[in-house]
């Protein structure tokens, strides 16, 4: 059932449910992992309701696989898992990437490598989420930071992934994702669905040219189309040997993203003149957000969008900036990027509090780095 | 239809070798396809990784050519988003047994509709040649110089055992047994799969001194044996070496209630 706008008190992992299921999901493919299962069960219970199939799966190889192939079917369709669910689906997201099919992936992060902590929190599959599967390839990832953005992000994570068929990640973690708070659910969704071919649209929401995204040729509507992973040409047939054809593929798939930053990329700024900047995102962010918000001398980033990375922003944020100071809960993965921005833009330090074991980084640990930094 | 609407002539020539046994089975297909009268804009072809997942490419109509092993996965979502349509996967013995062998027997517990044909030669032919879970005992590959010290795995019995809904082995040289059990699994409800022993004499008989692929079918001509017509025929047997036996003929015909109608799921397009 959908959810009728309104105030709930719920679960982040039931947020996710709700808006998946406002956005028009009609097909999950799930396997049981802790700290995601929560979006499985819900989805159990409320996809038949609407229409959709649920499909429990034998392991998160075939859930990714089942995902895409209802994808080609023509319905919206997701799954969600976590840390080794996630390094299993890794060789179908380059798939998702390479055949350009819209599908959504909650990743619930919880503390890895291997099986480490299954129930606590952690942002360790940032780069595993840009870089996991091989080749060159890009996707969309969104890092909510609350109940409310765990809905607001799911309903933006579908609308992008049928906007440019991209695969589309909601990187959680297990403290957004099973944590109660409130959720206004909007009485006006916008929702995006994939430009189909052979039908006509003047929707406003396509503002990207068919060169860098085609329209969607769904099967069983006398298409013929040949779906393949391997390298194809605009008409779709496979021709793995020639440069020509591989380059200006696998270039298109990287440009449809990169060249549409600017619409994808959203981001939250307090106090953006500051001369000493936090940059954070997700339930790393949450010690940040109490100090930004009680000290005016300290600005705060939080990215919502987190691939492709958001780089105007923290342009803009650096050039300005004496100290930049990245919280994240793993040993610095976006830090590395984000410290090439910021010292292109003319920051002089830009300085990492990693917190790893499960909790966020307190608004005392924030504190007691910035002053070590010399910042405060 | 004409053999030649079936195929995308535009994708020729293909990759498969002289000899090979898929062309046969592509053949067998589509005269099993067009006595029904199918339209090819209502089936969905699924495959995966290696020669024989290579033919939805070269049939006219939607295909899916999706990642090593997983064509069984693919093809359940798809047919729970669009249980309207007829979906059939074209699949290998490596793709099915080895790396995707985890798919298979599930896919055979779950019974979803799904029309699953797996080519078996016994062999990796596409990256030339490598052991397979079906190379017999003994026999020589790349990567078992020494002759394979494994045993083979039977497909057809794993599917019987997994519970799917209709099951057959056949070869290469029986191809009107074959037609009519595609035209039989096309037609029936639920997983329904068909192993189809097949010839590689580029990869696995010049290897094993039957490089010539009539003496292969001749081959499987001899070692055959009907299941359902020869008393005794050992069920359990595939170890095709040269003294051995091909158990052939189907294996089970039954009629449990597929996936999709257990659970009532609504269909989101039309037949076209």
């Amino acid at each position: 059932m959908t959810l009728a706008p309104g105030e709930y008190f719920l679960q982040g992992n039931e947020a996710c449910t709700a808006a998946s299921i406002a956005s028009g999901l009609k097909f999950f493919g799930g396997y049981p992992i802790t700290p995601s299962t929560e979006i499985a069960e819900g989805l159990a219970q409320r996809l038949p309701e609407v229409g959709g199939a649920f499909l429990q799966m034998e392991d998160e190889i075939a859930c990714i696989s089942a995902v895409i192939g209802a994808s080609w079917g023509g319905v919206k369709s997701m799954t969600a898992t976590s840390g080794p669910g996630f390094s299993l689906m890794q060789e179908s997201i380059g798939y998702a990437a390479m055949t350009e099919t819209p599908i959504v992936l909650v990743n619930v992060m919880r503390g890895g490598p291997s099986t480490g902590q299954p129930t606590r929190a952690s942002q360790g599959d940032m780069m595993a989420t840009k870089w996991g599967s091989h080749g060159d390839y890009q996707v969309i990832a969104f890092a909510p930071a609350s109940v409310q953005e765990m809905f607001d992000l799911t309903v933006k994570a579908f609308n992008y992934a049928e906007k440019y068929r991209v695969p589309t990640f909601v990187l959680s973690d297990a403290e957004i994702g099973h944590m109660r708070g409130l959720l206004t659910v909007p009485s006006n969704i916008k929702i995006v669905d994939r430009k189909q071919r052979g039908v006509r649209r003047t929707d406003e929401a396509y503002d990207v040219p068919d060169d860098l995204v085609p329209p969607f040729p769904t099967f069983g509507r006398g298409h013929k189309t040949a779906v393949s992973g391997m390298t194809y040409r605009p008409d779709a047939r496979i021709e793995p040997e020639d440069a020509q054809v591989h380059s200006d593929l696998v270039r298109r798939l990287n440009d449809k993203i990169m060249k549409n930053r600017k619409d994808i990329n959203k981001w939250d700024l307090l106090c953006p003149d500051s001369k000493h900047m936090i940059v954070s995102y997700g339930s790393a962010s949450f010690g940040a957000r109490e100090v930004a918000a009680a000290d005016d001398r300290i600005g705060l980033l939080r990215l919502k969008t987190v691939w492709p990375l958001p780089e105007e922003p923290i342009r803009e944020v650096a050039s300005k900036a004496e100290h930049m100071l990245v919280c994240e809960m793993n040993l610095g993965q976006l830090y590395w990027d984000i410290k090439r921005v910021a010292l292109e833009a003319g920051c002089k330090k830009v300085e990492l509090l990693t917190k790893i074991g499960g909790d966020p980084p307190t608004p005392g640990e924030v504190r007691h780095k910035l002053r070590e930094m010399g910042a405060i | 239809m004409e053999l030649f609407d079936f195929y995308r002539k535009d994708r020729w020539p293909h990759v498969f070798c002289p000899g090979c046994g898929n062309g046969t089975v592509m053949n067998c297909f589509f005269r099993a396809f067009n006595e029904l009268g199918w339209e090819l804009d209502n089936t969905i072809f699924v495959s995966g990784i290696g020669c024989s997942s290579r033919i939805p490419l070269y049939i006219n109509a939607d295909a899916l050519h999706t990642t090593h092993g997983r064509a069984i996965a693919f093809a359940s979502g798809l047919k729970l988003a669009r249980p309207e349509l007829d979906i059939v996967v074209f699949t290998g013995d490596g793709d099915l047994g080895a790396i995707g062998g985890n798919h298979f027997i599930n896919g055979c517990r779950r019974n979803v509709d799904l029309d699953v044909i797996c080519i078996n030669n016994n062999i990796y032919g596409m990256t030339g040649g490598q052991a397979s879970i079906t190379t017999p005992h003994e026999f020589l590959s790349t990567t078992t110089p020494r002759g394979n010290k494994e045993y083979p795995f039977d497909l057809a019995e794993i599917a019987v055992a997994a519970g799917a809904n209709y099951v057959a082995r056949w070869t290469t040289r029986q191809v009107h047994e074959l037609t009519k059990s595609i035209k039989l699994a096309l037609e029936k409800k639920g997983f329904n799969f068909i192993e189809v022993v097949s010839q590689c004499p580029t990869n696995f008989g010049r290897r094993n001194k039957m490089a010539d692929p009539t003496a292969m079918l001749d081959w499987f001509k001899e070692s055959s044996v009907r299941r359902d017509k020869v008393r005794g025929a050992a069920v359990d047997h595939v170890d095709l070496n040269l003294a051995g036996q091909i158990t052939i003929g189907e294996f089970v015909n039954r009629d449990r209630e597929c996936y999709q109608e257990r659970v009532g799921v609504e269909g989101h397009g039309d037949r076209h």
